[in-house]
């Protein structure tokens, strides 16, 4: 019996670290220059054709060390002071499920690193490409598009709205499935 | 002695022996015209027309309407020059002249000035402009990217465009400007920033800088020199705008000037606000953060310093020191006083002599529990230490909030009352400090806020204030912020507007409601009242939700978060509810 819990525990946690995501806890330092065109509107004449997906888009969206990064970033850099922690200042709300310029990790990776016109300011020289990523996917969380075991949880300190990990998703939200 | 009895109880009675009037220098006799936001260089926003009065006023109707194109906060005042009305947008500022001699007021000309989008930005409340100035046959108005401009009022030509604001620091124009002995009067926005405050005297002829006086800093740049007498020894001392900061913390410690001025040809002084210390998390900057959230008074020709006072030493709550100030004459405790009149953000109604800045009076004109009161000794205001905000501590219930038992939104005065007549906040909020970077062109706030209604549950209340009695003579509770101006007349009508839409005329005596109407979006901008071409009495107002308060509308931010557009947002959860982004003047006469 105590051989039989002790095997299935061993095995329980070499599962879980089979299971553990990979961290890249050494980002490439270079800034957010990546130059990957990222089309700002779904037409094109001739009919729309797929963009393609950027390698690193996959690899950070569904990463927790990479969420919970982006988390921290978020306030490094001040994007809070514009955003607010997601609702909107500024700038306008991150959570919801409206977006300007695209919800696509390259969308939002490309207004980071270059920009928008109404008063987001380019980040291109300030905030490394791998961080850039970082904060596409915590933006993304906001609106519920991160897996919940992976977007950062609860606050130590003030809660201004459900944590990441509990968020709805904006798109769906409000309508009956 | 016994015949004199009874003549004194009549007097005391009575109510039209103005004992409390703004000076004649600065509140000349009324030309029926509207050429400043405030009226006259007293600000008393007090008009002596009268056809619409108590008896009338229920039949007022609208005499036209005019669409501004633009559905972003309107907090301008149209100003009436002759027969043409004058109105500013919020960005992107376009001016529109309006034809009053006409049938319907169409458009005379319109001024586009294209102001960099990018401004939108790093405005911190909306993309907000409180109005335009007259003077000598020119329009005087400022742009969110940084610029000032005149332009011919008769043909809407630039004259000249002065470029005072960098963007790229953060540094916005908001306000209307002051116009005084041929030099205009500007300061910036961007006390959410880091932006190092300062006023600007340009000349109204050709445009060039006069003079600036920062508002932090050496006393060099602040203009203060041999001619400095601060009343409190507080405010005493060398280089206080450095060495009451840590190091260099002053170069992005705020202290902007996007309100309000006023102007006293007697004493030839103009008087200025100055805003919050930045960040608003105060363990970064220890010290009483000179000259922020203070008032100065300065000459006009050389924007030298004569004396200056500080409303809140240290701020803890984003006070800023900006609002209004009514110059009036009056008797206190016996003695003929030249007074200043401020309704300030941090709850007190304070009654200051301008010739010298010693507090006469400071009295809470709605809740207030972030402070104690002000020692009127030391000119001191008594902080809260329960109410003590810093980095990773959450502090509850808060009041008043961030925006002040009053903001921007200025107030009125009635000679024939002897009321101020007071648009003001009833919120309360937390605060959770927070480190912050300072990132040039980024905001540089380091505090999560949200807010909530205070005590009552009614977020907003327009209060009649009795100066020489130092107490609250009337007060009316609305359900939003109220965050328009005011303006009284001699009918004895009070107007303001609602964060709802309605735009209201109450007895200047009573309070009592007389009328109302329900424009298409939430008022947050400034009566005015005029005479028209036609001979009758006309009253303007631009409804248009917006500004700080209004953001979530204009802004369409999130109401589920709590902290957006720095905390207010929270309490303004229901707004989207009843009302939706606008721009549009209404303007009405009795039939
Ligand atoms: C100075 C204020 C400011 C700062 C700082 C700021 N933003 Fe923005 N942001 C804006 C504004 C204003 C817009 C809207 C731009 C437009 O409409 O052209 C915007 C747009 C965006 C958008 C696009 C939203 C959409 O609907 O497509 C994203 C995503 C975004 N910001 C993320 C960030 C992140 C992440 C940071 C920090 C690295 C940041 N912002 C910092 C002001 C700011």
């Amino acid at each position: 019996m105590r051989l039989g819990f002790a095997t299935l525990l061993s095995v329980t946690l070499a599962l879980a670290a089979c299971q553990r995501e990979e961290r890249d806890t050494r980002p490439q330092s270079s800034l957010g220059s990546g130059g990957q065109p990222t089309p700002v509107t779904a037409l094109e004449p001739g009919g729309q054709r797929p963009s393609p997906r950027d390698n690193k888009a996959a690899s950070f969206e569904a990463n927790a060390f990479h969420l919970s990064e982006g988390k921290r970033l978020f306030g490094w850099f001040n994007c809070s002071g514009c955003h607010a922690n997601g609702g909107g200042g500024m700038g306008p709300a991150l959570m919801d499920q409206k977006w300007i310029y695209g919800s696509s990790m390259e969308s939002i990776h490309a207004t980071i690193r270059d920009g928008r016109p109404n008063g987001m300011p380019s980040f291109r020289n300030m905030i490394p490409d791998d961080q850039i990523w970082e904060l596409a996917a915590f933006v993304r969380s906001l609106s519920g598009n991160a897996p919940s075991s992976a977007a950062p949880q609860r606050n130590d300190g003030m809660m201004p709205h459900p944590s990441e990990n509990r968020m709805p998703d904006a798109a769906t939200l409000g309508k009956s499935p | 002695m016994l015949a004199c009895f009874p003549f004194l109880m009549a007097a005391s009675e009575s109510p039209s022996t103005p004992a409390i009037s703004p000076p004649a220098s600065a509140a000349p006799p009324d030309d029926a015209q509207w050429t400043m936001p405030a009226k006259n260089y007293a600000s008393t926003r007090y008009s002596e027309l009268a056809e619409i009065n108590e008896g009338n006023v229920k039949n007022l109707q609208v005499a036209f309407t005019f669409s501004t194109g633009v559905n972003k906060g309107q907090e301008a005042a149209p100003l009436v020059v002759g027969s043409t009305m004058y109105i500013v947008t919020p960005f992107p500022n376009i001016v529109y002249a309006l034809d009053l001699s006409k049938h319907g007021a169409p458009i005379k000309w319109k001024y586009e000035p294209n102001p960099e989008p990018a401004a939108q930005g790093v405005a911190c409340c909306d993309v907000v402009n409180r109005g335009a100035a007259f003077a000598d046959g020119r329009i005087f108005f400022n742009t969110l990217d940084g610029h000032t401009i005149a332009l011919d009022a008769n043909s809407g030509q630039p004259i000249w465009n002065t470029h005072i604001g960098n963007i790229n620091v953060g540094e916005t124009l908001t306000m209307a400007p002051l116009v005084v002995k041929g030099k205009v009067l500007v300061g910036n926005s961007g006390g959410e920033m880091g932006v190092r405050g300062w006023v600007k005297a340009l000349d109204a002829g050709d445009g060039h800088v006069v003079w600036t006086a920062y508002n932090t800093g050496p006393d060099k740049e602040v203009l203060i020199g041999p001619d400095f007498k601060p009343h409190y020894d507080m405010d005493k001392g060398k280089d206080l705008g450095v060495t009451t900061w840590p190091p260099e913390a002053w170069k992005i410690g705020g202290g902007n000037m996007w309100g309000w001025i006023s102007y006293d040809p007697d004493l030839n002084l103009i008087f200025h606000g100055t805003g919050n210390p930045g960040p608003w998390n105060p363990d970064l900057r220890p010290g009483d953060n000179k000259w922020t959230s203070g008032i100065f008074a300065r000459d006009p020709d050389t924007g030298a310093a004569k004396w200056f006072y500080q409303w809140t030493p240290h701020d803890l709550h984003d006070y800023d020191g900006i609002n209004e100030q009514i110059l009036l004459d009056m008797n206190w405790q016996g003695k003929p006083r030249k007074v200043l009149v401020r309704p300030e953000r941090n709850g007190y109604l304070y009654v200051l002599d301008r010739t010298t800045g010693e507090v006469l009076s400071a009295k809470p004109y709605g809740p207030v529990n972030s402070s104690k009161g002000v020692d009127l000794k030391t000119g001191r205001l008594m902080a809260n230490p329960d109410k003590k905000t810093g980095t990773g501590k959450v502090v509850r219930d808060i009041c008043p909030t961030a925006s002040g038992l009053k903001d921007w939104q200025p107030s009125a005065f009635s000679p024939k009352t002897g009321l101020l007549y007071i648009p003001h906040n009833n919120l309360c909020m937390d605060e959770e400090g927070v480190e912050v970077n300072y990132i040039a062109g980024t905001p540089y706030v380091g505090m999560n806020v949200r807010m909530i209604p205070g005590p009552g549950g009614n977020r907003g209340a327009f209060t009649a204030w009795d100066i020489a009695a130092e107490k609250q003579a009337w007060s009316l509770k609305e359900n939003f912020p109220v965050w328009s101006g005011a303006v009284v007349t001699a009918g004895d009508i009070v107007f303001y507007g609602t964060m709802e839409g309605w735009f209201k005329a109450v007895s200047a005596k009573t309070g009592e409601l007389l009328w109302q109407f329900r424009t298409s979006s939430g008022i947050i901008g400034q009566p005015v009242t005029y005479r028209g071409p036609d001979g009758h009495q006309y009253v303007a107002i631009l409804s248009g939700v917006g500004g700080w308060a209004g953001a979530i509308v204009s802004g369409d931010l999130d109401p589920r978060d709590a902290t957006a557009a720095l905390g207010f947002v929270n309490a303004m959860k229901d707004l989207k509810n009843v009302t939706t982004a606008g721009g549009t003047l209404y303007v009405f006469r009795l039939p």
